[in-house]
């Protein structure tokens, strides 16, 4: 609905230039993508190579469980401050697994919070929940 | 009942509890003033879970080392002294023979006798042969001041999974250690030992205090991690013949706690890491026993949160246990006669749990 207004409205503005629009095998398409980064975030979830001692996310951590990535930003009193997943996902790296930190873009955390979100689908948006 | 008894275990859940306000050791301080001869009490500890993770060369993860040799240190300061120490099976991350010796030397430091139960971690690599050059028997029963004891490999599997899937042994270490890895498979007792408990058991009469470990659940929480087993309904009916069964079981480093029938079923904890709730994993259905009240979730800043070991007091045929947890307040879960079910002696009133109880 809201988006045959958008079209709408970009036609009589800009005449016959047409908006984004996109097919069921365009969202297939893009789903496949995502689908590709969340199993490759599993592999990362999964393997020793995040880190130096040999430990796994999924080791402390099944199917992702207990990470809560809906609860984020939230404030984490031994950070002082609140921050958002990656930053939580990097504090694990450090510790557990004695690893180096991964900056918010690199397509490691990208994958990593792929899986997060995916294992975590369904589950309704509760930032800053403790 | 008597009331000596009454008085013993009332004695037992004051000195531990105390003993966790002041903060000092010993950890836990026990009267048997209630023994007598028909119904004796006596202490044991059980520490489990290690997950012993070689690295390299002569380099172990330290975190998981950490909380076994303080556990080993602990036990050894408990007075008076238990009269044996359970370990409840996944010494090792990957059963190889660096991670069983390891664990092991660690392990020899406790000045106790000690019974040891087979871990999936422990088994996979060789089907638990290196294992038993160190501990001997996968599955064995024993008496002890008139309380049967009763300790099973629950952790093997089917056949074909075992023997006929991979290429190796490593891999299929590798795969059973992944506990959401779907390609896993779900824990058994197996046809041969469920004949050998059936045997067992029917040497010992009615009224015989049982006590059971187990490295898996004999009930069935959540299959998708394996806090399982296959053959629990038949376990169970084999044990609930007899009017006071005690089930202690590791695996899902977590409390939780149930009773089914005659049967009282408590988990311990793991000296390494603590696991989620099945609950919080939204795309499946779980049954944690609702007569459980979780442990508190985990502080990850503290990377001995949520980890720990029991100190267990065995009397009127029932067990005591006292979760001694590292980097928190400790927990008890106690067998209520009245209401006949173990229960948390702190928070079985809803209103009293704590928000860091809930899980999601
Ligand atoms: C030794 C066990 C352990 C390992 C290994 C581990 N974590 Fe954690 N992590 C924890 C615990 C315990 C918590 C706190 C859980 C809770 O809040 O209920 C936690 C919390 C988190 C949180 C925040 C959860 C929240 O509720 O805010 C994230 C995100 C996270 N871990 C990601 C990771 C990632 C990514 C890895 C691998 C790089 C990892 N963890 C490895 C133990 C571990
Ligand atoms: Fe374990
Ligand atoms: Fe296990």
């Amino acid at each position: 609905m809201k988006k045959t207004v958008i079209i709408t409205m970009c036609l009589l503005l800009a005449g016959p230039v047409f908006a984004d629009d996109f097919t069921k095998e365009d969202t297939e398409r893009w789903m496949a993508q995502f689908e590709q980064v969340a199993a490759e975030g599993r592999r990362l979830w999964t393997s020793p190579e995040i880190g130096t001692n040999g430990v796994a996310c999924a080791q402390c951590h099944p199917n992702a469980a207990n990470t809560h990535p809906e609860t984020y930003p939230k404030f984490q009193k031994q950070l002082g401050r609140v921050i958002q997943l990656w930053e939580m996902i990097n504090w694990c790296i450090r510790n557990p697994l004695e690893g180096e930190e991964l900056a918010a873009d690199d397509p490691r955390m990208i994958a990593m919070q792929a899986y997060v979100h995916k294992e975590r689908r369904g589950v309704k948006l509760n930032p800053g929940k403790h | 009942m008597s009331n000596k008894t009454l008085n013993g275990r009332r004695d037992f859940l004051k000195a531990t509890t105390s003993g966790v306000i002041a903060g000092m050791l010993p950890v836990s301080l026990v009267r048997l003033a209630g023994a007598t001869e028909s119904d004796p009490e006596f202490t044991f500890a059980y520490i489990s879970d290690s997950h012993i993770q070689h690295i390299k060369g002569a380099e172990f993860v330290r975190n998981w080392d950490r909380g076994l040799i303080r556990a080993v240190a602990e036990a050894n300061l408990l007075e008076p002294k238990p009269d044996f120490v359970v370990f409840g099976g996944d010494l090792a991350q990957l059963g190889t023979k660096a991670e069983l010796d390891h664990g092991a030397e660690i392990l020899s430091g406790l000045n106790y006798k000690m019974r040891v139960v087979m871990g999936e971690h422990d088994y996979y690599l060789d089907l638990g042969e290196y294992w038993s050059d160190l501990y001997g028997e996968h599955y064995y029963s024993w008496d002890h001041k008139g309380v049967h004891f009763i300790t099973l490999n629950s952790i093997i599997t089917y056949d074909d999974w075992t023997f006929d899937r991979w290429e190796s042994p490593e891999r299929r270490m590798n795969e059973m250690a992944g506990l959401d890895n779907p390609n896993g498979s779900p824990f058994m007792v197996g046809r041969k030992q469920m004949k050998w408990l059936k045997k067992d058991l029917s040497k010992v009469s009615r009224d015989t205090p049982v006590v059971v470990f187990s490295h898996s659940p004999l009930q069935k929480i959540y299959k998708g991690w394996n806090f399982w087993t296959e053959e629990a309904d038949d376990v169970q009916a084999l044990l609930k013949r007899f009017d006071k069964v005690n089930v202690i079981y590791g695996h899902v480093h977590q409390i939780q706690y149930n009773q089914i029938d005659t049967i009282a079923f408590t988990s311990v904890m793991s000296t390494a890491w603590p696991w989620p709730y099945p609950e919080s994993y939204a795309q499946a259905e779980s049954h944690l026993p609702i007569l459980t009240v979780p442990m508190n979730r985990a502080d990850p800043f503290n990377e001995r949160d949520a980890t720990g070991w029991q100190f267990m007091n065995m009397h009127t045929g029932r067990v005591d246990l006292e979760f001694n947890l590292y980097n928190n307040n400790n927990r008890t879960v106690a067998f209520n006669h009245e209401k006949g079910h173990p229960e948390d002696t702190m928070f079985s009133n809803p209103k009293e749990r704590t928000p860091t109880q809930s899980h999601f």
